[in-house]
C-alpha cells in the first residue's frame, strides 16, 4: 500500500491519526483502568464503538461507489448482510453441543426443523479460513454477477438504484424462509466462541474492536489509493460523463464492475465483523430501509471524500443510539429530517462545509 | 457471447460471408491511400431515414469538410463511425483492414477514431493535465489504469499536447472553469493525446468568438497531414478558411463533393441551402 496517496488527504489523515488513537485509547481504559475510574471505558461501549467501525466500513464502500463512479447502490446492505451471514454460520458451527438441544452437529435451528443432516452449503463453514474466503467470495461473486449482467444492458440512474433496492429485498424475503436453511427470521445467533474465544469476555471485545479499526483503516487506505490512482480519474469521468469517457476508449462497463465488486467485498468484510460484536444476524439486515440508511451517512457526512462517509456513519448512527433511547419514536423522523436538511443547505455534506472553510482560511 | 454474435451477424443478408472472413484485424493499412470507407450505409430510426445509401471515402491525411442543413445525416454518420449507431446496411471500413461494424466503441476509440463532440465534454472536476492524462492513447484496460504512472515521455507529450492548444498556463485548472474556447481546445488536445488516425470533430467553434475561430482554424489545419481530419460545421466562412475538399450532405446522401467554390456553385446545392420546396432550380 502507498501511502503517498495519503498525501493530498488531510481530512484522511486527520481520521487516519484520530482512529489510530482511539485504537491505542480504548483498550487500555478499558482493560487497564479500574471499572469505577471515571476515564474507564465499559465493553459495552467498546461493543458498541467496534459496531460503528464496521458501519463506517461501509459506508467507505458506499461512498466509493456512489461519490466516485455515481453509482447509488441502493442494495449495499445485502453484500453487508451476505459476509455477516458467512461469519455467522462459522460462529454457528462453533457452538457444538453447546446448544439448547445439545446436538453437535447441527445448529439448534436445523434440530427443531427436524433436520437431520447439514444441509451441502453449511459444509466446510467449521473452518475459519473457508469462512473467511466465503466472507470474500460471496458478496464479490453476486456483486459480480449483478454487475455483469446490469451495466452491460448499461442501466445507469435511477433504474440501477431500483434493481439493487430489488435485490436486498429479494435476498430479504428469501432468507426469511425457513427452508432456505439459514435460521429464517430468527436468523443466526447464540454465538459462543471465535477462533476459540469466549465471545462475552473483554479480551475478545477489544480484539474484535481493534479487527475493526484496522479493517475500516485498510479499507480506507486501498479505497484511497484506488481514488487516487488514474482509475479514481476515470471512475470520475465515468460518473460525470459515461459516453465520453467509452468515446475515448475506456470499457466502461468493466471498470464498473469492478470497482463495484471491490466495494461488495468491503461491504462484506464489514458484515463479518459486525456479526461477533452484535451477535446476531437476520433477515432484517436485507432490509431495504437498512441500504437507504447507508446512503444516508453518506451523504451526510459528504459524498467523494471517503473520511466523510466514515464521519457521516460515525455521527448518524452515534444520534440514533441516543435518540432510540431517548425518545425511540423520534429516530425515524430525525433521519428524515437530517437528510432533508444536509441536501437542501450542505449539498457537500458536513465533509464539505470544512473544505468550504479550508478554501475561504 | 461472441458465437452469438457471430451468428447474429450471419443473419443479416448484407453481412452473411462474415464466417468465412478472417479474424478480426486491428491492424491498420491505408496502402491505397485512403482511410476511410463508407459504403452505401443506410439507417432508419423510427422509419425515418437518417442515412440513405451513403458513400464516402477520406484520404490518409487528409482535411475534409461536412457540411449540410439540419437533419442532413452528419452527426449520425459520426455515430456510425464510432460505434454509436449501427446501419442498417453497408460497410464500414477503416483502412483496407478493419471493419468498424464489428468493433464497440472503446475498440474503436483504440484502433485510432477520435471524436470531438459538439457540445464541449470534457471532464469538469479534472484538472485540464488530468483531462489530457485520460485521453492518453495507453493501456486502458482496468488493472493497468489503477497501476498506472505517468512516465517522463507520457509527460512531455502532455507538454506537447498543451502547448498547441495553447493551454500551459491552465494545465493545473479545473476544466470545469475554463471558457467554452478553452473547453473546445482542450477536447481537441484530448483527441491529439488518443494519437488517432482520424478526427471528427463536431462543430468546433459554434460560440466561439472570431479570435478564437482563427485559432482554432490554425490548430485544425495543422493538425491535417499527420492525421485525417473531418470537420462538420456549419459556418461556411469557418468552412472556407480551412478547406480545400467539402462534401455536402443531403436527406442523409451525398450531394455534392468538391472544393468551397465548386461546391457553392453547384445549383443542387443552391436549391437546397436557398431553395425551399416551390422553389425548382435548373436541376430535375
Amino acid at each position: 500500500m502507498r501511502l503517498e496517496a495519503l498525501h493530498l488527504d488531510r481530512g484522511g489523515r486527520i481520521f487516519l491519526a484520530l482512529l489510530a488513537v482511539t485504537t491505542l485509547l480504548v483498550p487500555i481504559l478499558n482493560l487497564a483502568v479500574p471499572a469505577d475510574s471515571p476515564l474507564h471505558v465499559s465493553t459495552y461501549t467498546v461493543t458498541l464503538l467496534g459496531k460503528y467501525l464496521t458501519y463506517a466500513l461501509l459506508a467507505v464502500a458506499v461512498d466509493l461507489v456512489w461519490g466516485y463512479l455515481g453509482i447509488l447502490s441502493l442494495g449495499h446492505g445485502a453484500f453487508f448482510a451476505l459476509g455477516g451471514y458467512a461469519m455467522g454460520m462459522y460462529l454457528m458451527l462453533q457452538i457444538g453441543d453447546r446448544g439448547v438441544y445439545g446436538n453437535p452437529d447441527l445448529p439448534d435451528f436445523m434440530v427443531f426443523l427436524n433436520w437431520h443432516e447439514l444441509p451441502w452449503f453449511w459444509h466446510g463453514f467449521d473452518m475459519f479460513w473457508f469462512a473467511a474466503l466465503m466472507v470474500i467470495l460471496v458478496p464479490g461473486t453476486l456483486a459480480f454477477v449483478f454487475g455483469w449482467l446490469t451495466f452491460r444492458s448499461r442501466v445507469t440512474g435511477v433504474y440501477l438504484s431500483i434493481i439493487t433496492q430489488a435485490l436486498t429485498y429479494a435476498l430479504m424475503l428469501a432468507f426469511f424462509r425457513n427452508e432456505m436453511g439459514f435460521g429464517g427470521n430468527n436468523g443466526l445467533t447464540d454465538f459462543k466462541d471465535l477462533l476459540g474465544f469466549d465471545l462475552q469476555s473483554d479480551a475478545t471485545r477489544i480484539g474484535l474492536f481493534i479487527a475493526s479499526a484496522l479493517a475500516l483503516a485498510g479499507g480506507y487506505l486501498a479505497c484511497r489509493y484506488l481514488v487516487n490512482s488514474k482509475l479514481g480519474r476515470v471512475a470520475v469521468a465515468i460518473r460525470d460523463a459515461e459516453s465520453r469517457t467509452r468515446f475515448i476508449g475506456y470499457r466502461v462497463e468493466q471498470v464498473k464492475l469492478w470497482i463495484f465488486t471491490f466495494s461488495a467485498v468491503l461491504a462484506g468484510i464489514a458484515g463479518a465483523l459486525y456479526v461477533p460484536q452484535v451477535g446476531i444476524i437476520n433477515p432484517g439486515e436485507f432490509s431495504p430501509l437498512n441500504s437507504i440508511e447507508i446512503v444516508v451517512w453518506v451523504a451526510i457526512g459528504g459524498r467523494a471524500t471517503l473520511y466523510g462517509a466514515v464521519l457521516g456513519a460515525l455521527l448518524v448512527n452515534y444520534g440514533k443510539t441516543y435518540l432510540t433511547g431517548v425518545m425511540p419514536d423520534a429516530w425515524l423522523f430525525a433521519l428524515g429530517g437530517l437528510f432533508v436538511l444536509v441536501t437542501l443547505f450542505l449539498p457537500q455534506g458536513i465533509a464539505g462545509l470544512m473544505r468550504r472553510k479550508e478554501v475561504q482560511a | 457471447m461472441k458465437t452469438l454474435d457471430r451468428l447474429r451477424q450471419g443473419l443479416l443478408r448484407n453481412r452473411a460471408w462474415d464466417l468465412t472472413r478472417p479474424d478480426l484485424s486491428l491492424e491498420l493499412n491505408t496502402s491505397h491511400g485512403t482511410l476511410l470507407y463508407l459504403e452505401d450505409i443506410s439507417v432508419s430510426f423510427d422509419g425515418f431515414r437518417a442515412i440513405d445509401g451513403l458513400n464516402l471515402y477520406i484520404d490518409a491525411g487528409e482535411l475534409r469538410c461536412i457540411i449540410g442543413p439540419n437533419g442532413a445525416g452528419k452527426t449520425t454518420m459520426m455515430d456510425i463511425i464510432t460505434g454509436k449507431t449501427r446501419p442498417d446496411t453497408g460497410t464500414a471500413w477503416f483502412g483496407q483492414t478493419i471493419d468498424l461494424l464489428r468493433l464497440s466503441e472503446p475498440e474503436i476509440a483504440s484502433v485510432g477514431i477520435g471524436r470531438k463532440f459538439q457540445k464541449p465534454s470534457v471532464f469538469e472536476p479534472l484538472t485540464v493535465f488530468e483531462n489530457l492524462e485520460l485521453a492518453m492513447a495507453a493501456d486502458k484496460r482496468v488493472w493497468p489504469t489503477l497501476r498506472a504512472r505517468i512516465t517522463p515521455e507520457q509527460r512531455t507529450r502532455i507538454e506537447e499536447v498543451l502547448e498547441t492548444i495553447g493551454l500551459q498556463e491552465h494545465r493545473t485548472r479545473r476544466a470545469g472553469a475554463l471558457s467554452h474556447g478553452q473547453k473546445q481546445w482542450l477536447e481537441i488536445g484530448m483527441l491529439l493525446m488518443q494519437a488517432p488516425h482520424l478526427l471528427l470533430v463536431d462543430e468546433p467553434v459554434a460560440g466561439m468568438t472570431h479570435q478564437e475561430m482563427d485559432r482554432t482554424a490554425e490548430l485544425l489545419t495543422s493538425l491535417a497531414g499527420k492525421h485525417s481530419v473531418v470537420v462538420v460545421e456549419h459556418d461556411m466562412d469557418f468552412v472556407r478558411s480551412i478547406a480545400n475538399k467539402v462534401t455536402v450532405l443531403h436527406q442523409g446522401r451525398v450531394l455534392a463533393e468538391g472544393t468551397m467554390d465548386e461546391v457553392q456553385n453547384d445549383p443542387r446545392v443552391i436549391e437546397v441551402y436557398l431553395g425551399g420546396e416551390d422553389v425548382h432550380g435548373p436541376m430535375a
